[in-house]
């Protein structure tokens, strides 16, 4: 699946999250529990008054969906990116 | 970030009810995010597979999973679900409710339910209290924890529910808590897939009505404790693994196969009414 090439590797994110802010209710579960360390909690907060967590790594997001798991809102979930959006992003 | 907003399990659920109403950081949600993903593992027919609960916060996922769905009295679940699954024998009956619903008030059904080893599964979410008339003791709450009915902290012995369940019969029993979300979606899978009575207790962090009485932190907090101090003891003897210790012992405990309800029904009738016995097949 990866490139061979190191620097490939280490520019592009094998992954990438999607949050959904209207559902979050600011757990700190996927931040807390996020496998490669790649989402930390902002200030920002949602219409509810909630705070949000945010992709503040993406370099080191690895798609495994593991925060998607966590989630008890469904309100965020990992995806593996393909070759082609690697090198995109 | 992209702009798709679908959850991968939005599938299955009634995404015109979400946001749910459980707080920000109960284990209900990360259970059923479990649950949603073992039924897309098992892959069955969504026809057939029917979602019944009772009473209390738990007792709401009858109504968020998109699938056939009873939301029943208060502890009655096990009895319409042993309905259902007697009149329904080609579908897979599944009994999500809390602790305070199965194991209290309707402690009797579950006794009974898992003595006559009916074909359904029961995933028992076990929060520590009755979450939704606002923080009873139940037979779960700890030894000297606290609960607007004991304020001054809980006195009674303490339920062992995985032993409970396998010593009134039940053929599949394993606990896991809401931090293994992975060792309990493959539980749940194995679970949909048993014929006969399944039980799976699920530790869950209740942050708003035991965690916050009880100056527990944050419902992230006891996630914590378990990832630190949940012993995993696959096949351990369930008399050994009660709470009252202050262990957290997790794992599939049991695993056999039995005759169930309806084959012990079937084969009591055929050897005593012989060719006159027509076995029930379901509503056709």
């Amino acid at each position: 699946m990866s490139s061979k090439n190191d620097s490939t590797t280490e520019t592009s994110p094998k992954g990438t999250v999607v949050l959904n802010e209207e559902r979050c209710k600011g757990c700190t579960y996927c931040v807390r529990f996020c496998p490669t360390g790649a989402l930390e909690m902002t200030d920002r907060l949602n219409p509810k008054g909630y705070r949000l967590p945010t992709l503040a790594h993406p370099e080191k997001c690895n798609g495994c969906d593991l925060c998607g798991m966590y989630c008890p809102d469904f309100a965020i979930y990992g995806k593996r990116l393909k070759k082609k959006q690697q090198e995109e992003e | 970030m992209t702009e798709i907003k679908a959850h991968p399990v939005d599938g299955l659920l009634r995404t015109d009810r979400i946001p749910h109403i459980w707080c920000p950081g109960c284990g209900v949600g990360t259970s059923v995010n479990c649950f949603t993903r073992a039924i897309e593992k098992v892959g069955m027919d969504l026809d057939k597979l029917h979602v019944v609960s009772g009473i209390g916060c738990t007792g709401r996922v009858a109504g968020y999973i998109n699938v056939d769905s009873f939301h029943t009295t208060h502890g009655r679940a096990l009895a319409f679900a042993t309905g259902l699954s007697l009149s329904r024998p080609d579908s897979k009956v599944v009994v999500y409710s809390g602790d305070g619903d199965l194991t209290a008030i309707g402690g009797n059904h579950l006794i009974h339910a898992a003595r006559r080893n009916v074909d359904m599964t029961v995933i028992c979410v076990n929060n520590y209290t009755y979450g939704m008339t606002g923080g009873q003791v139940t037979p779960t709450t700890p030894d000297k924890a606290l609960a607007s009915t004991a304020p001054f902290g809980n006195y009674e012995y303490t339920f062992n529910v995985p032993h409970l369940a396998v010593s009134s019969g039940a053929t599949y029993v394993a606990r896991w808590t809401v931090f293994h979300v992975r060792q309990l979606t493959r539980a749940m899978t194995k679970a949909l897939r048993h014929k006969g009575f399944s039980f799976i207790e699920v530790l869950s962090p209740c942050p708003t009505l035991y965690m916050r009485r009880n100056k527990l932190g944050a419902a992230v907090n006891l996630m914590e404790y378990f990832k630190e101090n949940a012993v995993v003891q696959d096949g351990a003897d369930t008399a050994t693994v009660g709470l009252e210790s202050g262990e957290t012992i997790i794992g599939e405990f049991v695993n056999v196969r039995k005759p169930t309800l309806k084959e012990c029904y079937e084969e009591r009738m055929s050897e005593a009414l012989g060719d006159e016995f027509v076995p029930y097949e379901g509503d056709k």
